[in-house]
């Protein structure tokens, strides 16, 4: 059935704008088709029915002839999930119609006279990705079914008296991604129980001894030297540092801290609050779409999997720029513009279709990130107050639940703990999962209420089934058959069962009179369950399959053998004195350009293909404002008849990190606490989320990078009293190009708070309200230039001075704010970030459609008191009735900068006055890459 | 006064279900969510129900449009009852979601394809009450409605919007923006009684002034409120 729509199909202008922007060659005559094949004996009326299903007359029309004529045809590769074949499947039972096989595919059609050329282009560079597609001219057949049912018996690895050389064979043969070290402590476990590994158990090895799921450099013993004495020093491992923070600040609120999925923190006596972010960087440059889906769907089976019901997702995304040339586009490489489409798209798929608000995020642009975007996804989650489950326990059921097992995302561990090059699509082939947020939401469905049945939860993430029972079985052993997992093909050896990452399992622990509560549940909203085994109490995990053992791990070995990493870094010594200055010819021209950066410009046309309206709960969005276009520091979050809420804000800035990863991490917690505070959450009642993505830590310097940034997290967590109660680190985000050169990240480190709004009635934005009202600015204003977006858009001089540094009494001026929001004294609130004062005012007049006169600046040089990026500040709009007690409030530790005007311009000190609408058309209609397509 | 007994109906992928039944509670009603499934196998359900709610999501994942499997279970899986429903005098509204379903059953004219940019789309829109509307859930009110659309298939289409109008069959129309390139900016339709409603937006995610996104600039307010259309349907179904 070839199905084509009646009016103009948009995805023919999406492919026409997408081609152009990419600078390929005009094809003419573009049609699209959507395919549906059909395989059985299928009478007339047979066809009718599914004709009347496939084909709406009063948008598209069907035939079921073969098309002809100049045409690609695109598909999916055999074996990965076709959900509207799936569907087609579905409803023919439904219908009664018998068929033997579905497929769905794509047909675009070109002129006759097309070039060659140029269509195989467009095809190549925008519409297909072979990781998970394939194509071919004229029309393409279905794919074939995939897989012969496997040997059951599992390949014997033999490593037992292998040397160095040996093992690096064994673990280049099978991807392994593990040290030597650890090699040989695998090698000298199975000499001493005398006999060889299956291939199951060295996978399960490598997937749970893996960076991504083991966290080995964060646990690794660090070596450096003192920099002014030159003796040795050793750090403690930074997940330790991390975690004695938290402990050291011991707040109140604090249920759960790195422990689990999830952090869990209560603000509101009886409401708990789960708090999850994670990175997915790896899979959305090899395909940004899948990626960046199955990222949110991972963390929000984190906040899940602490037995939460997840209620807002959080993205945050780095990509190269948006014009890069395709001859400078890496080997291997997919183009910025299209990773960045995918990874929209892909988060807004997952989003939407689970039914949860995507709010508070950020894109960010740098041509480091090219072939190593970034894709930081968050999840909040809430839950009644009730004590976190402590099993599996002895002769509890594993019961897995949810979508059923297929090849894909096998190895994603450890692929994603190691660096990419040119071939790393290639091999990463069947690292690629595929989402279905509908099983999801099902499972959702199925779990939240479900609380009380089950000992222990968690999901299906990186490492499959080895990583979440692996895991569960710590110390207490499980025994399950590997035969019991539902699968969606045949073909799979026992080893693929155990390891693929197919998404939307969760794995809970289940006493046995629970299970058919469980199973009614599960039936009840269309959850397939399977009971795969139990947990047994003798700490050794068996896998078999029916009744051949394909593993048998001591579950001490297996999460306690790993071999102490050592590391040595050299620790970073950044310019922390002197002033650099910058001069500005242009004021306004300048503030014109930096509204225009990608980095500043409006994200609207991302924020609107994300549901941000759903559950009534978002009180302050991330657009707010007269006009709906003012960027709102953070977000706010009220179930709709609740007085109280939650704010969430962000805080990242690589390039600060570039000059000073010390101050940057202090400033990221410092942007992310302000974040907060600027919308109404309560600073006392704060918790922070850490996530690294960084280069490789072998790398001495990079670790050294690495480790400063975690010195200036817990300097900032103690200075804000603001805990840490999760984070994740995602390194080797390295790429190695066809010119052997290492291109790696800037140090980005994405710093998310979560904090208490005691009256979700009493929010501020940062849309200027009314005209006579008086703009004060909080904080103090320094000539600290390094990494700003002044240098981003008009160059960095040879010695760019310092970054910003830490402001230790930015805590107190918070608590002071917080109290005046809750009096009742700010109109409207602020934070000065990127592009300094100048910027921030800029989007005040711009989210309120208003002037602003401002008379006195916070520094004597022009360019420090406009651009500069120092942290701390806040400007506040405050009615003139109020002023003296807002500045008793604030301990008069407040600069009185001038006045929100009728005028429609902002006026500032020796800068040429701006039109409120020049700053609002710079601002959404500059250089934001999805904008100009539409 | 007892809460007029009404129906959520879900299918698998509905998300907008619980956010519908908050509406509800506060127009005065006692909601009760169920499945698609459920419903198919219990038909009592919508027996004892006076109102019935599809409501938004996306079902089935959307897959092969919008709307069309659940619609699909429930013509099948139904047959006549829900006519029946609204034969008797019971209101019946689809939201989003809900309105691709109804418009893949007979009972709502016309269809809903792709937005014309072809893209999920998710922002504030004001609604205008259409003059000669005969919709029930619209009685009363004047002002026009404020809340937001979220969808990637919303756009309307009808071959004949004018005598669809003259038959008081159009119900809302978007106000300044079209968001989707619906036909006539049409954003709601009925049926000839005036009993089933459907439409894109989401009346059910403005309850309570503070979810107004001008809110603290003055903006919204009660007459506003999406909460008011629950309000007409339950006072309907109470006093049919």
């Amino acid at each position: 059935m070839t199905i084509r729509s009646l009016d103009n199909d948009p995805r023919v202008d999406q492919i026409t704008s997408g081609a152009a922007a990419l600078g390929l060659a005009e094809v003419s005559g573009v049609a699209i088709a959507d395919l549906i094949h059909i395989e059985g004996d299928l009478t007339d009326h047979d066809r009718q029915s599914l004709h009347g299903l496939l084909v709406d007359p009063l948008l598209q029309m069907g035939t079921w002839d073969v098309p002809t004529g100049r045409a690609v045809e695109i598909g999916l590769l055999a074996g990965v999930t076709d959900t509207d074949a799936d569907t087609v499947h579905r409803a023919a039972a439904t219908l009664g119609v018998e068929i033997d096989h579905a497929s769905s595919g794509l047909r675009v059609e070109f002129a006759e006279n097309a070039d060659d050329e140029a269509v195989t282009a467009i095809i190549e560079r925008l519409l297909v990705n072979p990781i998970i597609e394939r194509w071919a001219p004229g029309t393409l057949d279905p794919a074939p079914l995939v897989g012969e049912p496997a040997p059951v018996d599992p390949t014997i690895i033999e490593i037992r008296g292998l040397d160095e050389h040996g093992l690096a064979a064994v673990n280049d043969d099978r991807s392994l991604y593990l040290d030597l070290e650890e090699l040989i402590v695998i090698r000298d476990h199975f000499e001493a129980i005398g006999r060889d590994p299956t291939d199951v158990e060295i996978e399960t090895l490598a997937q749970t001894w893996s960076e991504h799921c083991a966290h080995k450099t964060f646990r690794a013993v660090i070596h450096t030297v003192d920099p002014e004495s030159g003796d040795p020093v050793e750090r403690e491992p930074l997940m330790r540092q991390l975690r004695s923070c938290t402990e050291s600040i011991d707040a109140s609120f604090v249920r759960s801290a790195f422990v689990g999925n999830a952090g869990v923190v209560e603000f509101e006596k009886g409401t708990t609050i789960a708090l999850k972010a994670e990175t997915h960087n790896h899979p959305s440059a090899v395909e940004p779409f899948g990626g960046a889906n199955t990222g949110v769907g991972g963390v929000i089976r984190d906040v899940l999997g602490i037995a939460h019901r997840p209620i807002a997702v959080t993205d945050i995304l780095c990509f190269g720029p948006d014009d890069l040339p395709l001859a400078d586009l890496p080997d291997g490489a997919l183009h910025p513009r299209r990773i960045r489409e995918g990874v929209i798209d892909g988060v807004a798929d997952y989003g939407n279709k689970i039914g949860l608000p995507t709010v508070a995020g950020a894109i960010l642009y740098d041509p480091a990130y090219t072939t190593n975007p970034l894709v930081f996804a968050g999840c909040i989650g809430t839950a009644d107050t009730r004590s976190i489950h402590d099993g599996p326990h002895a002769g509890d059921r594993v019961i897995v639940l949810g979508g059923a097992t297929g090849r894909d995302g096998i190895r994603g561990a450890t692929f994603s703990s190691a660096t990419m090059d040119a071939t790393t699509g290639e091999v990463a082939g069947a690292s690629v999962q595929i989402g279905d947020p509908i099983v999801e939401k099902l499972l959702i469905d199925a779990l939240v209420g479900a609380e009380d049945l089950y000992s222990g939860i968690t999901d299906c993430g990186a490492g499959g089934l080895s990583s979440a029972i692996g895991e569960m079985a710590e110390g207490v052993g499980a025994d399950v058959d590997l035969a019991l997992v539902p699968r969606k093909y045949p073909g799979l050896e026992p080893w693929e069962v155990w390891l693929s990452e197919a998404q939307e399992r969760m794995v809970i622990s289940v006493p046995p009179r629970g299970v058919s509560a469980i199973a009614q549940r599960c039936d009840k909203v269309g959850v397939e369950w399977a009971d795969v085994g139990q947990f047994t109490g003798d700490g050794v995990l068996i896998v078999r399959v029916g009744d051949q053992v394909v593993a048998d791990l001591d579950t001490t070995f297996l999460h306690d053998g790993r071999p102490q990493r050592h590391m040595t870094a050299v620790m970073p010594s950044p310019k922390r004195s002197g002033a650099t200055g910058r001069t500005v010819t242009d004021p306004s021209a300048t503030l014109l350009a930096l509204l225009r950066h990608p980095n500043i410009a409006s994200k609207a046309a991302t924020i609107h293909r994300y549901d941000h309206e759903i559950l009534g709960s978002t009180v302050v969005r991330p657009l707010v404002g007269a006009a709906g276009d003012g960027p709102a520091d953070g977000v706010v979050l009220a179930e709709p008849l609740d007085q109280h809420g939650i704010a969430i804000g962000i805080g990242v800035n690589p390039w600060h990190g570039l000059h000073d990863p010390e101050a940057m991490a202090f400033a990221a917690v410092d942007e992310a606490v302000r974040n907060v505070v600027a919308v109404g959450g309560d600073p006392d009642r704060t918790a922070l989320l850490d996530n690294f993505s960084w280069g490789d830590p072998r790398r001495e310097s990079t670790l050294g990078e690495l480790a400063a940034a975690v010195d200036g997290c817990c300097a900032a967590a103690f200075t804000f009293n603001a805990p840490f109660v999760s984070g994740k680190d995602s390194l080797n985000n390295e790429y190695i190009g066809a010119d052997g050169e290492r291109h790696a990240v800037p140090p980005t480190l994405v710093i998310t708070a979560v904090s208490h709004v005691p009256d979700a009635d009493r929010c501020v934005t940062p849309d200027l309200v009314a005209a006579g009202n008086e703009l004060l600015l909080i904080g103090a204003t320094a000539t600290e230039f390094a990494g700003s977006h002044l240098d981003l858009v008009q160059g960095a001089p040879p010695d760019p001075g310092v970054a910003p540094a830490p402001d230790p009494d930015a805590a107190m001026r918070y608590r002071r704010l917080h109290e005046a929001m809750q009096a009742g004294l700010v109109v409207s609130c602020h934070d000065v970030s990127e592009g300094g004062l100048a910027v921030a005012m800029a989007e005040m007049c711009i989210a309120g459609r208003l002037g602003a006169s401002i008379g006195k600046l916070p520094h004597d040089d022009l360019a420090t008191a406009l651009f500069s990026e120092s942290v701390g500040r806040l400007i506040v709009e405050v009615e003139p009735r109020n002023v003296a007690q807002f500045n008793r409030t604030m301990h008069d530790e407040v600069l009185n900068i001038g006045e929100v005007s009728e005028s429609g311009l902002l006026s500032l000190p020796s800068v040429e006055p701006i039109l409120v609408a020049d700053l609002a058309d710079a601002f959404n209609t500059g250089t934001t890459p999805l904008e100009a397509e539409q | 006064m007892s809460g007029v007994p009404a129906l959520v109906i879900a299918g698998p992928g509905t998300n907008r279900d619980r956010d519908v039944a908050t509406a509800l509670k506060l127009a005065g009603a006692e909601p009760r969510i169920v499945l698609a499934r459920e419903l198919i196998e219990s038909p009592r359900h919508l027996h004892d129900a006076r109102l019935a709610v599809v409501a938004g999501g996306f079902s089935y994942a959307d897959s092969l449009g919008a709307g069309r499997m659940l619609a699909l279970d429930l013509t099948l899986g139904l047959g006549e009852r829900l006519h029946e429903f609204v034969d008797a005098g019971r209101p019946l509204l689809g939201i989003c979601n809900g309105f691709q379903v109804l418009s893949r059953t007979s009972l709502l004219p016309g269809s809903l394809g792709h937005n014309a940019q072809g893209r999920f789309d998710c922002r504030w829109v004001v609604l205008d009450r259409a003059t000669k509307s005969n919709s029930i859930w619209l009685e009363g009110i004047d002002d026009p409605i404020h809340c937001p659309i979220a969808h990637g298939e919303g756009r309307y289409v009808h071959p004949d919007p004018e005598s669809l109008d003259a038959a008081g069959q159009v119900a809302l129309r978007y106000r300044s923006t079209n968001p989707n390139g619906s036909v006539a900016d049409i954003a709601g339709v009925s049926d000839p009684s005036g009993l089933v409603l459907g439409l894109m937006p989401h009346p059910e995610n403005n309850i309570v002034a503070r979810q107004h996104p001008h809110h603290l600039r003055g903006g919204g307010g009660p007459a506003h409120l999406g909460l008011r259309m629950f309000e007409a349907g339950v006072a309907h179904a109470r006093n049919a």
